[in-house]
């Protein structure tokens, strides 16, 4: 735009204030820089030599909300220290805008609080804490609830959700075996390849399919699934519970006299303490043949003589180990999942935030959760 | 602009769904500065108009001009000059979850207009004293604010740059008769203040009545009927006639000749 859209002009002791073009949206940035231009120099409202102000907008071509709010916020300029401000040439469309805009922004808007950073900053630490001492409560809460569910499913074992049970399970065991074997198996030939690398050293790549044997049946197989379930199946799950709760579908089911817990929680979790071990198992299985193939292709060793060192390496025990952990890491996936996805509030971030939260907590959770059998195994000696 | 052009000009539109025609051959027009309502029974394909004006439905044949272009025809550019015209208030309200009140609000300032945080702040509180709400409001999120409240942030958002015309999906559906009609009213107002052109989706007859100028219906894809509120009671079509003289419908119209 070319042409200016307000110009002054000071007569005696009265600024005459010309308006022209269009004071629209598109307009406002450069209409609004005329005015704190005209308003905060000599002539402004502020200054000794203008008593009033006229302001001609019969140039105006169009006129909308924004051009009608900064014509009042140049008025009040002039009438908040109790001077004139005469506004002329307004066409009816426009001078109802304005009569409009005359009674907002009146009140000062609510001003945010300047907080002491270092307060916040403990605060910050504060709300952590508890946060933190939240989640645990909830998670105690749902292992109380799911616990109470199961009973009473005991007692009446006609109501229990078999169709969803079958459901779930096709979704959290079935449909996860061809990822969770192929990285386990991917995994075992890692160790594997690593271990004959560093054993070569003393002469000792034998050992590498004790090592392999071991680690895998205790440690990795175990771990290894339950993070990808938890990644895999509890992210689903909150997300799930949570959308459900968003839409209040929860709240349907329970004025329908059901419980949330006993119809929703509950299979699931069910499904995740009968899944993990069934998947921990084929993970190890998978991780044992790609640990003997790499054995074989890259370390020399035959098949034969694998398989004999696995037998004298491992015992049952090892492989117990393993399996006892698994429907725990199960239970404790499943718990974080839906106590997390039914913590979910109205938004669609705190959707997300749940989200994240029951993948870290929960793996967070099962490698606290195997420290602790890593101790109790210890002490009983297996 | 002259008043005889109208500012959407819908023709031989057709729009449908896999095998399913929605929309068959339909022709309208929206006159400047009016607030036409449009009815029909639910599946009739009133969403499904609006949606397709606004570009979010494609359509399989005709042409839709809005504001004298048709956004097929133009480039990128000024397709999106031509949405900043327009203003859309949606079924739930559609704001967006994680941002207060007053970004919200201020969303559709900040991508399309490089004026200072004082201005928009205070934009935005003029719009929600415009819609009736106050400023304490603005830094809530929706997620906090009730049914009627959810509508009146999304029409201050539907506003906030000052559209030319405004399409409102359901506005009045799930408020209480009172929020109902306070809401018609603020459309009415402020469709006199600011002079803009509403298009309005509506199941609510006591909207029909108190805030539109001109109704058209739709009836098997096409516009049964179309004109004032009188000329709906006076239609012959099977449907615009159980619709308007039903026992809610003529209810209304007596109480209204009453008055």
């Amino acid at each position: 735009m070319s042409e200016a859209l307000l110009s002054q002009k000071l007569v005696g002791d009265r600024l005459e204030l010309t308006a022209r073009g269009l004071w629209t949206a598109p307009h406002a940035a450069e209409l609004e820089a005329e005015i704190n231009r005209i308003t905060g120099g000599s002539a402004g409202a502020k200054s000794e030599k203008t008593t009033d102000v006229a302001i001609d907008m019969a140039g105006v071509r169009e006129l909308d909300t924004f051009g009608a709010w900064l014509l009042e916020r140049l008025t009040r300029q002039w009438t908040n220290v109790g001077r004139d401000a005469v506004v002329t040439g307004l066409p009816q469309h426009g001078a109802d805008l304005v009569e409009e805009m005359h009674g907002v922004n009146r009140e000062a808007p609510p001003r945010p609080e300047h907080k002491n950073p270092i307060v916040s900053f403990l605060a910050a630490i504060g709300r952590g804490t508890t946060g933190f001492a939240g989640s645990f409560h909830t998670f105690a809460q749902m292992l109380g609830e799911t616990g109470i569910a199961a009973a009473r499913v005991l007692f009446r074992p006609s109501e229990y959700r078999l169709t969803s049970t079958v459901h779930q399970f096709d979704r959290v065991a079935l449909q996860a075996v061809p990822i969770i074997v192929l990285i386990t198996f991917l995994i075992g030939a890692i160790v594997a390849q690593q271990g004959i690398f560093h054993f070569r050293k003393f002469g000792a790549e034998l050992y590498a399919v004790d090592l392999v044997g071991i680690l895998v049946l205790r440690e990795i197989g175990v771990l290894i699934v339950a993070i990808m379930v938890a990644g895999r199946s509890g992210s689903s799950y909150t997300a799930e519970l949570g959308s459900m709760k968003m839409r209040e579908e929860l709240d349907a089911l329970r004025t329908m006299g059901f419980d949330p817990v006993e119809v929703l929680v509950l299979p699931r979790i069910i499904v995740l303490i009968i899944a993990m071990p069934a998947l921990t198992f084929l993970g190890s299985m998978a991780a044992l043949y790609g640990g003997g193939l790499v054995a074989w292709l890259y370390g020399g060793i035959s098949p034969d003589i694998y398989i004999a060192r696995l037998t004298e390496a491992i015992s049952l025990t090892h492989f117990s180990v393993g399996m006892i952990k698994a429907p725990f890491m199960g239970l404790v996936i499943g718990l974080v999942a839906c106590a997390e996805g039914l913590r979910v509030k109205g938004s669609a971030e705190s959707l997300g935030i749940q989200t994240t939260k029951s993948v870290v907590e929960s793996i967070f959770l099962v490698i606290v959760l195997d420290g602790l059998f890593a101790i109790f195994f210890a002490s009983i000696g297996m | 602009m002259s008043d005889k052009t109208p500012v959407i000009k819908v023709r031989d539109l057709v729009v449908g769904f896999g095998a399913q025609t929605v929309l068959d051959h339909l022709d309208m027009d929206v006159r400047p500065s009016e607030i036409l309502g449009v009815v029909g029974a639910s599946g009739a394909g009133k969403s499904v108009l609006l949606r397709t004006i606004i570009g979010l439905i494609p359509r399989r044949q005709g042409t839709i001009e809005v504001l004298g272009k048709d956004f097929e025809r133009v480039g990128e550019e000024e397709r999106r000059a031509l949405e900043r015209r327009w203003g859309v208030l949606f079924q739930q309200g559609a704001l967006f979850s994680s941002l207060t009140v007053k970004q919200n609000i201020q969303f559709p300032m900040r991508e399309n207009l490089e004026i200072s945080q004082r201005l928009m702040d205070e934009m935005a509180f003029a719009k929600l004293e415009m819609v009736g709400l106050s400023p304490r409001d603005g830094d809530k999120f929706p997620s906090e604010l009730s049914g009627g409240m959810t509508k009146r942030v999304a029409l201050a958002r539907a506003l906030a740059l000052d559209p030319e015309i405004v399409f409102l999906d359901e506005p009045t559906s799930g408020l209480d008769p009172i929020s109902a009609g306070d809401f018609d009213e603020l459309i009415r107002t402020l469709q006199q203040t600011l002079g803009i052109t509403v298009f309005m989706v509506t199941h609510d007859l006591e909207s029909l009545y108190t805030a539109c100028d001109r109704i058209a219906v739709l009836a098997d894809g096409k516009l049964a009927a179309e004109g004032p509120i009188s000329a709906m009671l006076e239609s012959e079509h099977p449907w615009v006639k159980t619709y308007f003289q039903g026992k809610r419908g003529s209810n209304l119209a007596d109480r209204e000749l009453v008055q």
